[in-house]
């Protein structure tokens, strides 16, 4: 049994047809629209419940984006001309000392790609290092093999994020036309197989705008829930990054709305009262600030996404990044901020056994 | 004769304990147990940042309270067994209470590990306080194993749906001579009074509590009814029944008669 059987019997989903799921198909339907404010008041006591007035914190360090995939929104796509970098050891060591001076303690460490550039005794390496500065370390990496996932257990690593952008088959191939990222299956099962590794936190999402988000969001939750059902000491989060402008000149070809966004936010929460939500720095400031009290229990703060952005000015490597950012603030910022909402900053909730 | 309870060796006079998570800041928290004057307050180890300038929780807990750190995230014996090791090497003292927790769903303890950590750490010299599922055989193992006291569920930790295993609790309140101290699911200070009234020696709460409108009102209220509750516990509640009982007996002149 693999999430894939769920998909197959989903995947041409007749949206009148009866289902199990007949809640979760309200709770995403255009009629839900009318009543957002009932579900964000439901929302909003159901997160208070299972979470606490807290938000937790973290933030992305890119270590390289060498990258064999042709994403044609990526900005690592392998056929644009930028910078390519890794960063090597002594580097990793830096950024890592420049974000643990902001008091994060939970750090997410991502690459592009490629097992030639970033093979795993790589990123091991680099999770031996940040264990001295951090309590809780996740990797947004390639997929792996389950005993791969169980290494990187053992080297430090507590949370795994995996995307599969996009949960439709055939909008996937066409967004993934070459490298190993082609492969479907392979991208499905990996949260599976790092729940299975003992990963303690699996976070999984869909890349929003390329493709009906209804569809892509009923998927996601689907298979959130799957991997909930299935791995019930593992906890699973999900995120709804929603494409942004990159290097590169793709088109965002189904635009997503602010209004959409909260009304995605409202139905996991509703759907998954236990599930954490995290809003990245692809949101604005404004909105970032507007979604705290409707069910998001993670934010990423102080972010870059160029490898070495911590450390390294951008001028030294102008136009590598993967994603243009919206919200600049600093972990200070973002502190001040909830604090002045109401929320507890929680920089800290992992250590390293 | 004055009420205490007494759990490794210190006296506690506050019978309401408080966890710690969950609150909007530490500041509030820190004011929650000031004016709970609650003695004895729960902190999950993984929370603790002790290289945090101004955020240590630790800084905001009142002076003179117990420190006791839980296992909150251990999957299994062997990671609580690591956690409280950890909490004693940073300096937290040798209480601990011990969450095992396999399902996240409904947050429900398991009580085979929870034994298991038990026995590995009262022989390690800590004082043992085990989160547990109501269950009069295992609280009876707990106390074999070495556990200070036991600590069953009221319901699902942050539910608030107050005492729904009270024919457990109370059974095992009757047959454990160690303190009986009900943990989670307690939603409002009337659930906390009735556990006391039970016969508990505490109660621990914290989410209904930390996500009050007023914290530090409902902290308040939460002590005064476990005050009133174990008051009402010493003084003999009597039986309830279903028929009324006068108090100028119907048949009372027989006794003048007599």
């Amino acid at each position: 049994m693999s999430f894939y059987n769920i998909y197959s019997q989903y995947k041409d989903f007749d949206w009148s047809a009866p289902t199990e799921y007949k809640r979760l198909v309200e709770l995403l339907s255009p009629a839900a629209e009318a009543h957002l404010e009932e579900m964000a008041a439901i929302a909003h006591r159901t997160t208070l419940k299972y979470f606490g007035k807290t938000i937790q914190l973290y933030t992305p360090m890119y270590l390289s984006n060498y990258c064999e995939n042709q994403c044609v929104y990526c900005g690592f796509n392998a056929k644009n001309n930028i910078a390519r970098r890794r960063l090597n050891i002594e580097e990793v060591e830096k950024e890592a000392r420049s974000i643990a001076s902001t008091g994060l303690k939970h750090i997410l460490i991502l690459t592009g790609e490629s097992r030639v550039m970033s093979p795993l005794s790589y990123i091991k390496d680099c999770a031996s290092t940040l264990k001295k500065y951090f309590s809780s370390i996740s990797i947004e990496i390639y997929p792996l093999e389950e005993n791969e996932y169980k290494e990187l257990v053992s080297a430090g690593v507590d949370g795994l994020t995996i995307y599969q952008e996009v949960y439709d088959e055939t909008i996937y191939s066409l967004m993934h036309p070459a490298g190993p990222k082609k492969d479907y299956r392979f991208r499905l099962d990996a949260p599976e197989r790092g729940a299975r590794a003992g990963m303690r936190s699996v976070n999984i999402g869909a890349l929003l705008g390329l493709n009906d988000w209804r569809k892509e969001v009923f998927l996601l939750v689907l298979h959130a829930k799957y991997l909930e059902d299935k791995f019930p000491d593992t906890e699973i989060g999900v995120s709804i990054p929603r494409m942004r402008p990159h290097a590169g000149d793709f088109k965002v070809p189904f635009e997503v709305s602010d209004k959409n966004m909260v009304q995605i936010i409202l139905a996991i929460r509703l759907f998954l009262p236990r599930a954490g939500i995290s809003v990245s720095t692809r949101e604005n400031p404004d909105f970032r600030e507007n979604l705290i009290p409707l069910g998001i229990t993670r934010m990423s703060a102080g972010s870059t996404t160029r490898v070495g952005g911590h450390t390294i000015t951008a001028e030294e490597h102008e136009d590598s990044a993967q994603f243009n950012i919206s919200d600049r603030r600093s972990v200070a910022q973002i502190k001040a901020l909830l604090e002045q909402k109401g929320y507890q900053p929680v920089l800290k909730d992992w250590m390293q056994l | 004769m004055e009420d205490i309870l007494k759990i490794g060796g210190k006296i506690i006079k506050n019978r309401l304990f408080i966890g710690t998570g969950k609150f909007a800041s530490y500041a509030i928290m820190k004011r929650a147990i000031e004016v709970s004057q609650a003695e004895v307050v729960t902190v999950a180890l993984r929370r603790v940042d002790s290289s945090a300038k101004s955020e240590n929780i630790l800084e905001f807990i009142p002076r003179g309270c117990t420190i006791v750190p839980n296992t909150s995230g251990a999957r299994n014996a062997d990671e609580a067994v690591r956690i409280a090791r950890l909490a004693k090497a940073s300096g937290a003292g040798n209480w601990v209470k011990i969450e095992v927790v396999q399902d996240n769903k409904y947050l429900l303890p398991d009580n085979m590990e929870t034994l298991k950590a038990t026995e590995i750490l009262a022989k390690e010299g800590f004082i043992v306080l085990p989160y547990m599922s109501p269950d009069l055989s295992m609280a009876r193992r707990l106390v074999d194993a070495g556990a200070a006291a036991v600590m069953p569920l009221g319901s699902p930790i942050g539910s608030n749906r107050g005492v729904r295993t009270k024919e457990l609790v109370e059974i095992i309140v009757r047959e454990i001579k160690i303190p009986v101290i009900v943990d989670a699911g307690l939603g409002a200070p009337s659930s906390a009074c009735e556990c006391m009234e039970l016969g508990c020696a505490a109660v621990l709460v914290n989410t209904a509590i930390a996500i009050a409108e007023d914290p530090v009102g409902m902290a308040k209220a939460f002590s005064d009814a476990v005050r009133a509750g174990r008051l009402g516990y010493l003084s003999g509640i009597p039986e309830a029944g279903k028929d009324a009982k006068a108090s100028s007996p119907l048949t009372g002149f027989l006794r003048e008669d007599a």
